[in-house]
């Protein structure tokens, strides 16, 4: 974050040998530099420009700009809310941003809803302390498939949006680095972290060195055993698969079978049967696979990932749902990739995409055969 | 599978008996095609294989191996519906299939907060600079070609990710080890402690209380990392794994390793350093990586990975094939240093036994134990419970949330419970 304009070679020469005067500090590190001759360079001004970009929460780093709430609404139709939503409520591919404060907690710097035990889910403006995360984190990471891809005046003007989405500030707002600070007095949970937890290795937090969460280990008829009260339940056996594929094939125990009802008995129910090959199954899958992979990766090289499910819906239509609508349709498909298409699927508009036609068309031509997993 | 491995045995019981009652001697040679003698012993052993009776393969058929091919079933697994993308999301590593304490690099999990990139090694840059000039004398710019040139160190630590066992914090979600605790791997990293390029680059460690790591991708994740850490020499600027380079999903060609601290603070595909006075709380320190306590105050810049342990064989969702002897196997290990002691519960927690420890046992990395066991067909309860160096000792899920709640989401490192049914799968429960 520190911004060295005129910090030129010879004034870095004169830094280096008046802190060489210095006994105990100048002496390790020029140890240290001496060490290791012809290895590592100097930075120069221009690369630390290039890539110091973070802001720290006393706004140290921030660069000059500003951006009023309805520039940010521009802003945020076009680059953020297909996933976010319009009004940043949306949790199809993120947890919402905005929702779950009140005007309550403008005024007193806690979010009332997180003390909720019922309250469903907790929005970045529920949680946030710091105004300088927000600004730091848009200009560094977003939008989510071209990150750094906004300026300032930019990112001024949608965090400005996003805190009017919350009643924070008023339709009018324009933020600016000098107006940061303001704003920030009023983040509904400012006041809302502790760092007085045994978590963090050292005292810079003045935390504690003391856990939170202390046991006995009890070694015989211990009293405090506890009870069972909670269990896999029946639906979620075989929610993360047939869990027989996903353990070794020998050894002291399987994987159970989970794509059937439980046995009951431990002795085995079922006659046993010819198993398939396993040469066969890996053979039969590498034939099938071998189209689909190379236009998966290509799909998740140009990010199609992002706003495509394979099979379900994100922002737009799942693969498969693309290719059942259109089989066949190579040169369409391949046309719609490059130069974008709207009103489709939906009201969420797909961008034209930049890449080559050679990739679109593999893509497009998976998609035509069937988007085979 | 369960049934023909059950059955298998079973037939060569019978066999056995057979044979034995018929009063036959069990032939030592049997003809390579013809087909065994009824009773007369194991078709596996009776009757010759292909690849005892052929031509195996040639070298370096393939250049870089891969494992059999029976070991398919060994992979790295996303949870369904945890994450909408698969760019920002988890993969879990298979714990219950794992012998010893490393992580096969490619069954190393996966965490990527805007997906993952196969850097060119050679056009990638750690840069060093300071909050401001008088924190870093000589701001500086390292290549891998520089890096390397440097002596390096090489050791064993387990990373897991700060939100690993996360899902169950409320009530049992996922059944198996897999995801109840794979994201949490173990390696040997390779590289320079970063205590070293500060001083390099003649960094005011005095002034300086806050390192901020920086990702080069997409993200660019920061994370303000514990001087204690860094001064202490244990911090590094890692390139290698296992032997290798690092992979690709886990940073190649730089990240950052953080002993003892939680998976995003390992800053993958590293590509700044700034020392400053300050912390910096980024998003996933400001945002995500909070820990929400009863009273509706987060915890921020919460870090270490505290004393946890899961027994991995047997585990949810596996099927024990037969009663009698099981060495029940697990890992262990500490963010605030060495595994002292695991205790062993077959009677969900009422009596423990003090498990064997393998070697090696070091600081911050996974310990290996196990437990002989004589399973008699009944239910049971097996947990694990972990003592550290410090004399910390792994609570279990009354105690956690009586503190924390089950809304943390973050840092749930209870006891885990498998129960151990008569039919011989096993549940993942919870005791509380």
């Amino acid at each position: 974050m520190s911004r060295l304009p005129d910090q030129s070679g010879w004034r870095l020469v004169f830094l280096l040998g008046l802190l060489g005067l210095l006994v105990v500090f100048g002496a390790t590190a020029a140890t240290a530099s001496d060490r290791f001759p012809g290895v590592g360079r100097a930075a120069t001004p221009a690369e630390l420009a290039a890539w110091d970009t973070d802001v720290r929460p006393d706004f140290r780093g921030l660069p000059p700009g500003s951006g009023s709430v309805a520039q940010g609404q521009d802003v945020w139709e076009a680059k953020c809310a297909s996933c976010h939503g319009i009004f940043g409520e949306s949790n199809q591919v993120f947890n919402p941003v905005i929702g779950g404060t009140s005007a309550d907690d403008v005024k007193s710097g806690r979010v009332a809803r997180l003390t909720d035990q019922g309250y469903p889910g907790r929005t970045t403006l529920m949680k946030v302390p710091t105004l300088s995360t927000l600004w730091d984190y848009i200009y560094r990471a977003m939008p989510w498939n071209q990150p750094k891809s906004l300026t300032p005046d930019e990112v001024y003007a949608v965090t400005a949006f996003m805190l009017h989405l919350g009643n924070v500030v008023p339709q009018e707002f324009v933020l600016s680095n000098r107006n940061m600070q303001e704003a920030q007095a009023r983040l509904p949970n400012r006041d809302g972290m502790t760092t007085q937890h045994a978590l963090w290795p050292g005292t810079e937090f003045g935390g504690t060195d003391r856990a939170d969460v202390r046991a006995r280990a009890c070694m015989q008829n211990c009293p405090d055993a506890g009870r069972v009260t909670s269990t896999l339940p029946d639906y979620a056996r075989n929610q993360h698969g047939n869990l027989a594929e996903q353990n070794r094939l020998v050894g002291a125990q399987r994987g159970a079978d989970t794509s059937r009802a439980e046995v009951v008995a431990f002795a085995p129910a079922v006659p046993v049967s010819a198993a398939t090959p396993l040469a066969a199954v890996v053979a039969k899958a590498d034939s099938a696979a071998s189209n689909s992979k190379l236009a998966l990766a290509l799909s998740a090289k140009y990010a199609c990932t992002a706003c495509h499910g394979v099979a379900q819906k994100i922002v737009g239509p799942g693969f498969s749902e693309i290719a059942r609508k259109h089989p066949g349709k190579v040169d369409y498909l391949a046309g719609k990739i490059r130069s974008g298409s709207a009103g489709v699927w939906g009201v969420v508009p797909m961008p034209a995409q930049n890449l080559p036609e050679a990739d679109a068309r593999i893509i497009a031509a998976w998609l035509a055969a069937g988007a085979a997993k | 599978m369960v049934a023909q491995a059950r059955a298998g045995r079973r037939d060569f019981l019978r066999n056995a008996f057979a044979a034995a009652a018929a009063g036959l001697a069990v032939p030592t040679l049997v003809a390579q095609t013809g087909p065994a003698v009824p009773g007369a012993g194991e078709a596996a052993i009776l009757e010759l294989p292909e690849h005892s009776r052929g031509l195996g393969q040639g070298v370096a058929t393939d250049g870089y191996g891969r494992p059999s091919q029976h070991e398919a079933n060994v992979q790295r697994r996303p949870s369904p519906g945890l994450t909408q993308t698969s760019q920002s999301s988890v993969s879990f590593a298979p714990l219950q299939s794992m012998f010893g304490i490393v992580t096969p690099s490619g069954l190393h999990f996966e965490r990527h907060h805007q997906g993952w990139w196969d850097i060119d090694p050679t056009r990638h840059r750690l840069l060093l600079n300071g909050s401001e000039p008088a924190m870093l004398r000589r701001p500086m710019v390292f290549t891998l070609d520089a890096l390397m040139r440097l002596p390096s160190v090489s050791r064993f630590h387990f990373i897991e990710c700060g939100a690993n066992t996360g899902m169950e914090w409320g009530n049992v979600a996922v059944p198996t080890a897999q995801y109840t605790h794979g994201m949490l791997s173990c390696s040997e990293f390779t590289g320079v402690p970063l205590i070293t390029l500060l001083e390099m680059a003649g960094a005011n460690l005095q002034r300086g209380k806050f390192v901020l790591a920086e990702g080069a991708d997409g993200s660019s994740l920061t994370r303000t990392i514990p001087m204690q850490a860094i001064r202490s020499g244990e911090v590094l600027v890692a390139y290698g794994q296992n032997g290798e380079m690092l992979r690709p999903e886990n940073g190649y060609p730089l990240r950052l390793v953080v002993p003892g601290v939680q998976g995003v603070s390992w800053v993958k595909y590293l590509r700044r350093i700034e020392l400053g006075d300050k912390p910096y709380a980024t998003k996933d320190e400001a945002i995500h990586y909070i820990d929400l306590m009863p009273d509706g105050r987060h915890r921020q810049y919460t870090s270490i990975q505290e004393c946890k342990s899961v027994v991995t064989t047997p585990s949810g969702g596996q099927v024990l094939l037969d009663r009698g002897f099981f060495s029940i196997s697990g890992l262990a290990w500490s963010g605030r240093g060495r595994v002292k002691r695991v205790d062993v519960s077959v009677d969900g927690g009422r009596n423990w036994r003090v498990a064997r420890l393998q070697t090696p046992v070091l600081d911050k990395c996974l310990t290996r134990f196990s437990l002989d066991w004589v399973w008699d067909g009944k239910p049971a309860i097996v947990q694990s419970r972990a003592i550290d160096d410090t004399g910390y000792v792994q609570p279990g899920y009354r105690q956690s949330r009586a503190v924390r709640g089950t809304r943390s989401i973050y840092h749930n490192n209870s006891i885990q419970s498998w129960l151990v049914q008569e039919n011989g799968e096993v549940k993942n429960v919870q005791v509380a």
